[in-house]
């Protein structure tokens, strides 16, 4: 399993030497099939993990209300589309590019063709490398606009789009998977799939900006009291759910980058993670709220989904159930606890990426038990004889990562509040986002006038007065 | 000729349309309405957090009959929406000056 990183030394060199001889490269195909392969299946989990875009846009618009669901899914849009052409253009050459890149600060797009190269080298093409990577960035980045969903102007949101594909998450990327230092400590770090580098650099970056924000109007009333605003598309959360289910068997599988018998194993851990995390979060919330929510065993099967992403190379198949349960346990209390603390967080984007993120990463440090390529030894975990050196390591990751993002894009919601403004107007927040952002209203383009048609795209009436 | 205004419980709705054309209404409007009354509303919880419903769904439906109809409607109306749980609904009877029937021009009794 240590495709990972040799794939992550080769593309260096593949970006160094930016010499494609298409005789070699034919030579290669015949003798080696494996790497042809292995590039088509990282292409194929990278369109899975681009098809987890549609779970994030429907679960987001799910949770919040109709008048706001056109934004929140342009949010969507946009963290894909302007998120892959700021990776393009900056992001990966902070992320993974070498020093003789103009010091590594300047991407393919602006005139470095490695990325075109055919040369495999036996590894990846850096194409395919190249597309899986955007494929997280833009999931990093779209975890955020269902937290900040229902009240951030999407200019502003667009800004942080760019700034976190562009500059934040890449140097994530290049301090881990990028082989910089946490890769280079004597117990080296451990994030397989991403808990942290993609999922609690979005969740992370969600606490910021949902607290710089404040809670959306009418969420608690004058005297503090919480006043839950319930979403307004439950079969659209669930639906979201499974399609990130799905696309996580390429987030997860894909991250061996490469086809072995590794790669089974993995897809199987993410599976029975996923449904304890989703049976885990139902129990619990029934019996401590008395009726089983829709939507938080929907954040129960994304939790479990996060919290396998991190250890799913380097545990047993009960672990990552156990792993997973407890991710699943781990939202319904930290859903609870944002609430209570006034972060105003529609989706639960913080507790699921975030929170059970941290969780996922730490417990590879308990439960370890193969070498993933990242942890190089076997029983690396504290329960199999590992010591307290991953457990160290992993928290050191956590603790560093969330200072960086917290301080990062804290500035930098600072700065676009300051600047171009992080919140829409009163007015506009309580006549939704739609037409007042976008021109025209999510659902169909009758006003709801009588005898119209009717008021079919009207929003519902909410139960929380004056929102 | 008269206007009943009856307040019912959504479920019950079948039942009393059934109810009141065994007794001869040819017709009705519905619609769909909150409101409150004794039953007040009731707390639900929502992703862990308790919040009240201060409005609870009910059903409001009008019918114009003939004054021979009155009666028997609303008692038609009174049986069949009755669960004996609070929140049944209420049954309000208006005087009608006049009813014209568009495509016709009748009036009056004619036109109910």
């Amino acid at each position: 399993m240590k495709r990972r990183l040799l794939t992550v030394a080769a593309l260096a060199a593949g970006l160094s030497v930016l010499v494609a001889s298409p005789a070699i490269a034919q030579e290669e195909a015949s003798a080696a099939p494996q790497w042809l392969v292995d590039n088509l299946w990282v292409m194929i989990a990278a369109v899975l993990v681009f098809f987890m875009q549609a779970g994030f846009a429907l679960v987001e618009a799910g949770l919040t209300r109709a008048k706001n669901v056109a934004n929140i899914v342009m949010k969507n849009l946009m963290d894909c589309a302007a998120g892959v052409l700021a990776f393009a253009l900056i992001g990966y050459a902070i992320g993974f590019g070498g020093q003789e890149l103009l010091g590594g600060w300047l991407g393919f797009g602006l005139g470095i063709s490695g990325v075109e190269s055919t040369t495999a080298d036996g590894g990846l093409l850096p194409a395919t490398f190249f597309f899986f990577q955007a494929a997280f960035a833009a999931t990093a980045a779209t975890i955020v606009s269902g937290a900040m969903a229902e009240r951030t102007k999407f200019k502003a949101y667009f800004v942080y789009s760019l700034a976190l594909t562009a500059l934040i998450y890449p140097v994530v990327l290049r301090w881990t998977w990028g082989g910089g230092w946490l890769a280079q400590l004597d117990v080296p770090f451990s994030d397989f799939a991403g808990s942290t580098i993609v999922h609690a650099t979005g969740g992370w970056t969600a606490l910021m900006g949902a607290w710089i924000l404040g809670p959306r109007l009418g969420k608690y009333t004058k005297d503090g009291k919480l006043r839950p605003i319930p979403g307004h598309n439950i079969p659209f959360v669930v639906l979201g759910a499974f399609i990130l289910f799905v696309g996580w068997f390429g987030f997860n599988a894909g991250s061996e980058l490469a086809v072995d018998e590794f790669v089974m194993p993995i897809a199987l851990k993410t599976l029975v993670a996923a449904c304890a995390g989703a049976v885990a979060a139902m129990i619990v919330n029934w019996m401590r709220d008395g009726k089983p929510d829709v939507s938080m065993a929907a954040n129960g099967l994304l939790a479990g989904l996060v919290a396998i992403t991190a250890p799913v190379g380097a545990v047993e198949t009960w672990a990552a159930v156990l792993i997973g349960a407890v991710g699943g346990v781990i939202v319904v209390y930290s859903v609870a606890f944002f609430d209570r603390i006034k972060i105003d967080d529609p989706v639960g984007a913080i507790s699921v990426h975030g929170v059970v993120g941290t969780w996922g990463t730490l417990s590879v440090a308990l439960f370890a038990r193969y070498d993933d390529a990242f942890l190089g030894r076997e029983n690396a975990g504290l329960f199999y004889g590992g010591g307290f050196g991953q457990l160290g390591t992993q928290l050191l990751f956590v603790v560093v990562h969330f200072v960086f993002i917290a301080v990062a894009t804290g500035l930098l919601f600072l700065l676009i509040k300051r600047t171009i403004g992080l919140r829409v107007s009163e007015e506009e927040e309580i006549a939704g986002l739609d037409v007042m952002e976008h021109g025209s209203p999510g659902y169909g383009l009758d006003p709801g006038i009588p005898g119209a048609g009717g008021a079919v795209g009207a929003p519902a009436p909410s139960p929380a007065p004056g929102t | 000729m008269k206007l009943i205004i009856a307040y019912i419980k959504p479920f019950k709705l079948e039942d009393v349309r059934d109810a009141l054309k065994a007794v001869g209404v040819s017709g009705m409007s519905v619609h769909d309405i909150s409101g409150f009354g004794r039953q007040a509303g009731h707390t639900e919880v929502y992703r862990g957090a308790e919040y009240e419903v201060a409005f609870v769904p009910k059903t409001k439906i009008e019918i114009l009959v003939p004054d021979d109809l009155v009666w028997p409607a609303v008692q038609a109306i009174e049986k069949a929406a009755a669960t004996g749980e609070i929140g049944d609904g209420k049954i309000a009877v208006l005087p009608v000056e006049e009813v014209v029937r568009i495509r016709t021009g009748e009036r009056g009794a004619e036109a109910v």
